[in-house]
């Protein structure tokens, strides 16, 4: 007993310590920088205060923060359905097929996250691929601005963080047992029914989850909105971006960041509580 | 005002991990601070056989950057950095930048007299200039007509100009143009002019193809924009590339952008930093960087000696020294910093 305590302590040791030190104590360090105040040169007076959260409240940061959670609900949105739909999809598809599949869905992450924006701008400049295409194939007029919109920031994040989707809706739907499909066919339900009463419910914990992913990694994202929305969309990860790297107010960025940890963990904490309470549905349902 | 892009960022950190892995044999005795690429790949080299010293090169990507890590240590470790003009007067302000004893630069001698005159350090008593120049509108010559003349040509552009045209990201720029076209200070304080300023540039917004630091001489080059606000230095590089892309000075005038060398007070060998100076700013030397990077140097001796034909190719070089004090420099703004922050995020947020 005692010898596996101390092998499990041994092997945990590194995944804690990489977590304390890289995780939580940064975390903590942002944290309690929230509360100091910019010093005149842009150090940090070690004087507490609440104004930092008082200026992030302010409707002008509360707005951008609004905003970065639209921009992130609208691509959670896309991805999720899409996502979603290639994940049934690929479940559907004969077994020998399905690795293949998955494989090309995840074959993106193979390259930089940087590189992956950037062929974005390659596509969508006005001097670029998509309209080359739309005036070769008889656009009337010039093509519409593409690049430097919110469509395109939505884009981006929607195409960067699909994976994620795709591959947390593709166990469970995997898993489903296709009995409980059958019998609702058999016992008169029609595909649309079958699929609205059975298998969606039986699979939304994978959609959940992979919602929750791409939306706390679009509302703090910054590289995206910076480059295919041309700094013209600010979102809140622009905004830490921007007191930490250019308006040296660290303790303000402090308190942003720390906002948003705060909303991400919420997040996450409801997604895991809903996952449990859904498997645990689950688990009676099929003793039951 | 150099700001690298993030392949420079990356190679910089690749460098600098590759020093720590491949430790020398022998101590460095001088520690410079500098982005990649601002003076000859080989200077270092060359200081250290005309000298006898054993310098090192370490690199940072950003102002904030290097600012970051002499504040956190307070200097040590590093005995010159690279630094732009603000950035040099904060280090003066917190006691961080040693007094320069200029009886152990000779070469000061052959920088303008003008650059002795500069008004963030006026006789260079803690920092010497290494490049100087001026922001303006670059823009393609074959696609605009008439030529832009004004601030306003690009605040406030001609209907034709729409969406084509693309402005500087960093705060301090991005206000200056407003505040340059107004006729105010681009140090401005006044918080009902800066409101004003922020108004036009809402405004202006709408107008844009993008807010661009990095590669907006790229986007003239390509044709995603005609008319963009530019570092001088930088329209060089789109110039470089195509003879029709041009750089003007708006009538209104332009700020004065200085990157400066600061020997730091924490430095065990000033000595040898003032020597590195010195050795920077020999005419040969200080060339490297005119004729390498396309930024105007301080250095008469060395501007004298530049080619016609670059000078021809690349009109900016040509602007006199005595022109360069017509322009205001950026200085530290200390708690207006905040509103500058604010009102940039009120712009950025418009919709």
């Amino acid at each position: 007993m005692r010898g596996t305590s101390l092998r499990s302590n041994a092997l945990m040791a590194p995944a804690v310590l990489w977590l304390g030190f890289l995780l939580i104590l940064p975390c903590a360090l942002v944290l309690a920088l929230s509360f100091f105040r910019r010093g005149i040169y842009g150090g940090v007076e070690y004087v507490l205060t609440l104004s930092n959260f008082a200026q992030a409240i302010d409707p002008l940061y509360a707005g951008i923060l609004l905003n970065s959670a639209r921009i992130a609900g609208i691509a959670t949105a896309i991805a999720v359905v899409i996502g979603y739909a290639a994940a049934y999809a690929i479940a559907s598809a004969p077994r020998r097929w399905q690795a293949v599949l998955l494989f090309f869905a995840v074959l993106p992450f193979w390259s930089n996250y940087l590189i992956r924006t950037y062929a974005w701008i390659v596509l969508l400049n006005s001097e670029g691929l998509i309209p080359l295409i739309l005036r070769w194939i008889g656009y009337p007029g010039e093509p519409p601005q593409l690049l430097y919109t919110e469509g395109a920031v939505i884009t981006g994040l929607v195409y960067n963080y699909l994976p994620f989707v795709i591959l947390a809706c593709y166990a469970p739907i995997l898993r489903l047992n296709p009995e409980l499909r059958e019998a609702s066919r058999d016992l008169g339900g029609s595909a649309i029914a079958t699929f609205l009463r059975i298998t969606l419910p039986l699979t939304l914990s994978g959609a959940a989850a992979g919602a929750v992913f791409v939306f706390v990694l679009s509302i703090g994202n910054f590289i995206t909105p910076a480059l295919l929305g041309g700094g013209r969309f600010q979102m809140v990860g622009n905004l830490v971006y921007h007191q930490f790297l250019s308006a040296n107010d660290w303790p303000f960025g402090s308190a942003l960041s720390a906002i948003l940890i705060a909303i991400m963990l919420l997040l996450l904490v409801a997604q895991a509580k809903a996952a449990e309470r859904a498997s645990g549905t689950a688990r009676s349902e099929s003793h039951g | 005002m150099l700001m690298k892009s993030n392949s420079a960022r990356a190679n910089a950190a690749g460098i600098a991990a590759a020093a720590i892995f491949a430790a020398p044999g022998l101590a460095a005795d001088l520690v410079i601070s500098n982005w990649d690429g601002y003076m000859a790949a080989d200077a270092i080299e060359s200081f250290n056989e005309a000298t006898g010293n054993n310098a090192e090169l370490v690199l940072h990507g950003t102002n904030e950057e290097i600012m970051g890590k002499i504040m956190a240590s307070g200097g040590k470790g590093l005995d010159v950095a690279f630094v732009s003009s603000p950035f040099a007067e904060v280090l003066r302000n917190l006691g961080l930048a040693a007094e320069i004893d200029a009886s152990k630069i000779p070469n000061m001698s052959n920088l303008y007299p003008e650059a002795m005159m500069l008004e963030h350090d006026v006789g260079n008593k803690f920092s010497v200039p290494y490049a100087w120049g001026t922001t303006g509108l670059c823009y393609r010559s074959d696609l605009i007509q008439p030529a832009p003349e004004s601030w306003n040509d690009l605040l406030d552009p001609d209907e034709s100009l729409r969406g084509k045209t693309t402005m500087l990201a960093t705060d301090r720029w991005l206000l200056a143009a407003g505040l340059l076209a107004k006729g105010y200070s681009v140090n401005e304080t006044d918080i009902a002019k800066l409101e004003e300023v922020r108004d036009q540039l809402i405004e202006t917004k709408e107008t844009l193809l993008a807010y661009d630091d990095t590669t907006f001489y790229l986007k003239l080059v390509s044709g995603e924009a005609t008319l963009v606000h530019a570092w001088d230095g930088w329209c060089n590089f789109g110039i470089a590339e195509n003879s029709d892309i041009a750089y003007i000075v708006p009538a209104e005038g332009s700020d004065l952008w200085v990157d400066t060398m600061v020997v730091l007070e924490a430095s065990e060998n000033k000595d040898a930093a003032f020597a590195f100076i010195n050795f920077i700013l020999d005419a040969d030397n200080h060339q490297w960087a005119a004729e390498n990077i396309l930024y105007k140097v301080p250095n008469k001796a060395a501007m004298d000696a530049l080619p016609p034909e670059l000078i021809e190719a690349f009109p900016n070089m040509g602007y006199s020294a005595d022109s360069m004090l017509n322009y205001e420099q950026l200085r530290d703004v200390g708690e207006t910093q905040r509103d500058y922050a604010r009102i940039v995020s009120e712009i950025k947020a418009a919709q």
